[in-house]
């Protein structure tokens, strides 16, 4: 989230599209309510089905899953058309004046420089024009027909009310009325918030649909300002700290990258990264790249991480792919190249694509270690349960070791709430019986590992052997030094740039925050966006003031937040040219006329004048982009793409299939079905009393919603002779699943390109352990496809058949 | 209430706090002492209250976790309840939240190390010891095996894809980093989270 969960009460509309948050989201949908009753606030829901949400909302629109696209740039295209865009806003802090290359262009669905063989486009031409002086070249006056507004007017030229109607399957008049609530929010005093989730990720094109939403809500000035932004509602309660983390093949904590193979030293390496301004006088912040990674290596080796041997540089694996994300890794297991695979706390049995190639990959591991505190499928993929997992044990050669961990309750430590908020929590209990905790399970293997290589010797044993380790228990770290090791340690004195005599933090102590680390060796930091969470005033995170003295939900003494304890990022551009609130009912920061200040941590440097340095400190640009380079693979603006198994052709070009660029292993080219086959769009979902699968293993959630079943139409139920409460059997071309049919209006056929589209939805949480019934999940049956850019999962839209089943399952 | 009471039963009901009233003080003190060995402690004498968060989904509700120790001594869950401090539930629990303590003292808690051996059709219990042996010991000798020390160019890769990793979604920042520094140390390169999903 670009705001925080309180902020939602600032905002005049909400527009949940891509998500069903006060089904998922309870207790944060309540700052929606919040905003209905005490701002007048509007909510706009648009879904594939009827939800809660929807049930709530004030306006709400079907729309069929995977074309969210052509509605996002169809909105765009009204705002154009109409001149409901914050002139001022996207003049100022938006790349709309930006001269793009005369080489790039789009036709047939397809952005300049595709090669089919690849499946990738050269993405050279997608760029500025720069100018002799380094900086690009701009057109304040949006004359030039190069520049980004002219050429974004243009690509949004095809996507028309008549377009939505025939793609998205939105009624126009529902589409026309959604715009124009939406065009409100150009005011320079009524904001629009954006909040979705996994109903945008998990498409082949998710990331394009976040931009999409992104582009609109800086058209219409939108970021940075309170009641707005891009709030991303995230799944699990750490799904956001994991990330910033960086726990994934390709990252560095803190959004900092693994190099790859072409970055074979540390001088190519940085060389990539000198994020060299765009346009005179911006802050580009990256360009502070060095000291945050420099003091990353020092945190991970320490003394064994010096200038002389590029601050052990080779000690970090060199990619040869973009990423050994899961899915390329179970691809692997399942090509017999992998021998032995962790998972800690997930349960990719059920949670990833197509389980029968996950059953058949994980069969050919050597060893599989599980650390949980609940039994979970993957745990037992190799144990027959009848047609709930029919496996023949014998046949499975895989050793598997699962090691009992704690749970939230038992252990303490920092989650990040969507928000960006780190809270600390307690242990309040012992985990039971001869449960560990999770750093105590990770701690020994670590140790066993290396004391194997101290005394055995082998390959290049360095950077095991000179991992910093450093805690007063090797056995066990305990939080505190984690979260100290984090927030970043003064190894040598610190001294301010501007006056070398003035010491900032002597050596020992933690620094303060980021602004303290350093490209010499001489600072130490884990993460370095989290610096400052724990500094020499104590451990930030476990601040309990709840005070909202400005009244705008910032709550600044409550817990901390990443970066810098700031609440709203872009927070800058809740301010004009001169530093004024575009709002001033709701004013965050603003300009003295010396420096920033205000209800929040500005973003932006304090003294940095109002008219010179724009709000977009990480861009080198200074500006947000509307038009983003070459930055994602499949395309510098949204376009139109259909799931890989679509009911219809994309209108643009019959001949593509899903997302041009998305990654797609030869062997699962033969299981993408078609509707010849597989008429129907299916698409996944959770209910308010589960969570995924883990509630399986309690009995309150289980028994509050015990049986597995899909949703269907009336008129589809009509059609194929399905009765409500019946059993049905639901196939794809991966596998099949059995479940009751809840025959429901929540879900209306739509008609797309002539045709009459049906939606089956089929919640998830069903399995084979646990104190639920037993039954089947979507994953049984969803694509094994990712984002061309990401790599999450095609779950939100896939082809599926349906028929009536008889009896039933006998468990 | 309409209970008639006994002074046996008199005194059960006033409970532990009796000698510091003014019951005491009118001279039932002794009797009380005499009674208090038949009596139960007050039930949250011994109980703790403890600051926590929602392990489920990202709105992170502040929640108020009481325990007391077990028959074990150990301390167990016994009541879970939204915290009213907390700025954004304000105290509320959704479905999920609220049925947090069958989570923790949920019957499927794993509560010892176990091991399905290769064709075996159920697991079996294996020592910490053991198992931690055994995982270093297919640790090592699958990355001395199958480490990639350069490519075909002759350019230092030092990564080694024949192991992977998959961390979770609702450990602590701390366990994530530990588990980073761990995994990152190895040369795995194979390592992906929930947010993938």
């Amino acid at each position: 989230m670009t705001n925080s969960w309180t902020d939602i009460k600032n905002t005049d509309l909400v527009v949940v599209m891509g998500g069903n948050a006060a089904e998922a989201h309870p207790c944060g949908f309540k700052w929606v309510t919040e905003a209905k009753h005490h701002r007048g606030a509007k909510l706009i829901v648009v879904d594939p089905r009827f939800t809660r949400t929807a049930a709530v909302s004030d306006y709400y629109a079907p729309i069929r899953p995977g074309s969210d696209i052509v509605f996002l740039m169809a909105l765009i295209r009204w705002m154009i058309e109409n001149d409901k865009v914050q002139w001022d806003y996207v003049k100022a802090f938006t790349n709309a004046s930006f001269i793009v290359k005369d080489e790039f262009g789009w036709s047939d669905g397809l952005f300049t420089g595709y090669d089919e063989q690849k499946r990738d486009f050269d993405r050279s031409s997608w760029d500025y024009v720069v100018g002799d002086d380094g900086f690009a070249v701009t057109d304040p006056t949006l004359q030039n027909p190069r520049c980004v507004w002219n050429l974004l007017k243009a690509h949004v030229d095809a996507y028309t009310p008549e377009m939505v109607e025939r793609v998205c399957g939105t009624p126009k008049d529902r589409f026309l009325k959604i715009a124009e609530m939406i065009g409100e929010c150009s005011s320079k005093t009524k904001t629009m918030t954006s909040m979705y989730a996994l109903g945008w990720t998990q498409h082949s094109k998710g990331a394009q649909n976040i931009r999409g939403m992104a582009m609109l809500q800086l058209i219409l000035g939108n970021i940075g300002v309170p009641g707005g932004g891009m709030n991303a509602l995230r799944g699990h309660s750490n799904i956001q700290g994991l990330t910033d983390l960086g726990l994934m093949s390709n990252l560095i904590p803190g959004y900092l990258n693994i190099p790859t193979e072409k970055e074979p030293d540390w001088a190519t390496y940085l060389k990539s990264r000198a994020f060299k301004p765009l346009m005179p006088g911006q802050t580009s912040y990256w360009q502070n790249y060095p000291k945050f990674m420099v003091s990353f290596m020092k945190a991970m080796w320490g003394e064994a991480a010096q200038k002389d041997n590029d601050w052990a540089f080779h000690y970090l694996p060199k990619l040869d792919v973009p990423a050994y994300d899961m899915l390329r890794m179970f691809e692997l297991m399942d090509q017999d190249r992998v021998n032995i695979y962790f998972c800690q706390g997930f349960n990719p049995l059920l949670a990833a694509p197509n389980r029968g190639k996950l059953t058949r990959a994980f069969s050919k591991l050597k060893l599989m270690v599980i650390m949980d505190p609940l039994e979970t499928e993957t745990a037992r993929f190799w144990e027959n349960h009848g047609e709930y997992n029919p496996v023949d044990s014998a046949a499975i050669q895989t050793e598997v070791i699962q090691l009992p961990s704690s749970c939230f309750a038992e252990d303490e430590g920092a989650l990040v709430n969507s928000g960006r908020w780190l809270q600390w929590h307690w242990a309040a209990a012992e985990p039971p019986g001869d449960a560990k905790l999770d750093t105590w399970i990770m701690a020994q293997i670590f140790n066993r590992v290396k004391a194997l290589y101290q005394t055995e010797g082998g390959v290049f044993p360095d950077p095991i052997l000179n991992l910093a380790w450093g805690y007063a228990d090797p056995n066990e770290p305990k939080p505190d030094e984690l979260a100290r090791e984090m927030n970043g340690t003064a190894l040598g004195d610190v001294f301010d740039p501007k006056d070398a005599a003035k010491m900032l933090t002597a050596a020992g102590k933690q620094v303060k925050s980021f602004a303290e680390l350093r490209d010499d060796g001489s600072t130490a930091c884990g993460c370095w966006i989290y610096s400052g969470c724990f500094n020499e005033d104590g451990n930030n995170m476990a601040r309990r003031d709840n005070a909202d003295p400005s009244g705008l939900g910032v709550h600044p003494k409550w817990a901390w937040s990443w970066p810098l304890n700031r609440r709203t990022l872009y927070n800058r551009a809740s301010a004009d040219l001169n530093g004024q609130p575009w709002d001033p009912e709701r004013p965050i920061i603003q300009w003295t006329g010396e420096k920033w200040e205000g209800n929040d941590v500005p973003d932006i440097s304090p003294t940095a004048k109002p008219g010179e340095v724009m709000p977009f400190i990480m861009n080198p640009e200074g500006v947000s982009r509307l038009f983003s380079r070459g930055m994602m693979r499949d395309g510098p603006f949204p376009t139109h793409m259909e799931p890989f198994e679509s009911p219809v052709q994309n209108v643009f070009n019959a001949r593509m299939r899903g997302n041009p660029v998305a990654r797609v292993f030869e062997s699962d080219v033969e299981t993408f079905g078609d509707a010849s086959e597989f008429p129907y769009v299916a698409t996944s979902y959770r209910l308010t009393e589960h969570f995924h699968y883990w509630t399986k293993n309690n009995v309150v959630n289980a028994a509050l919603q015990p049986q597995g079943f899909v949703e269907l139409s009336v008129q589809l139920a009509e059609e194929k002779g399905i009765t409500n409460g019946g059993w049905v059997r639901v196939w794809s071309k991966r596998g099949e699943i059995r479940a009751k049919a809840v025959v429901t209006r929540r879900i209306k056929p739509m008609i797309c390109d002539g045709k009459p589209v049906h939606v089956i939805g089929i919640p998830l949480h069903w399995g084979f352990v646990g104190a639920a019934k037993k039954g089947w999940g979507p994953n049984s049956l969803t694509p094994y496809v990712g984002d061309a850019n990401i790599e999450t999962p095609e779950y939100k839209a896939f082809l599926v058949n349906i028929e009536p089943a008889v009896g039933e399952a006998v468990s | 209430m309409n209970i008639d009471l006994s002074r046996r039963g008199f005194l059960k009901l006033a409970g532990a706090g009796v000698a510091a009233t003014s019951l005491g003080a009118l001279g039932f003190g002794e009797a009380e002492a005499a009674e208090l060995a038949h009596v139960r402690d007050f039930k949250l004498v011994a109980t703790t209250e403890t600051r926590n968060t929602c392990p489920y989904c990202s709105v992170a509700c502040g929640i108020i976790i009481y325990a007391k120790p077990g028959d074990d001594g150990k301390r167990r869950v016994t009541h879970i309840e939204g915290d009213a401090d907390h700025p954004v539930n304000r105290g509320t629990l959704c479905p999920k939240g609220a049925a947090l303590k069958d989570f923790v003292n949920a019957e499927n808690r794993l509560t010892q190390p176990m091991i399905r051996k290769p064709g075996a059709t159920a697991f079996e219990p294996i020592t910490w010891e053991d198992a931690l042996d055994r995982i270093a010991r297919a640790l090592k000798d699958d990355r001395d095996a199958n480490f990639l020390q350069t490519n075909e160019a002759g350019v230092p890769v030092n990564r080694w894809t024949t192991t992977g990793f998959l961390a979770a979604s609702a450990t602590t920042n701390e366990t994530a980093y530990l588990t980073y520094k761990v995994v990152r140390s190895m040369g795995i390169v194979g390592f992906d989270n929930q947010a993938r999903v």
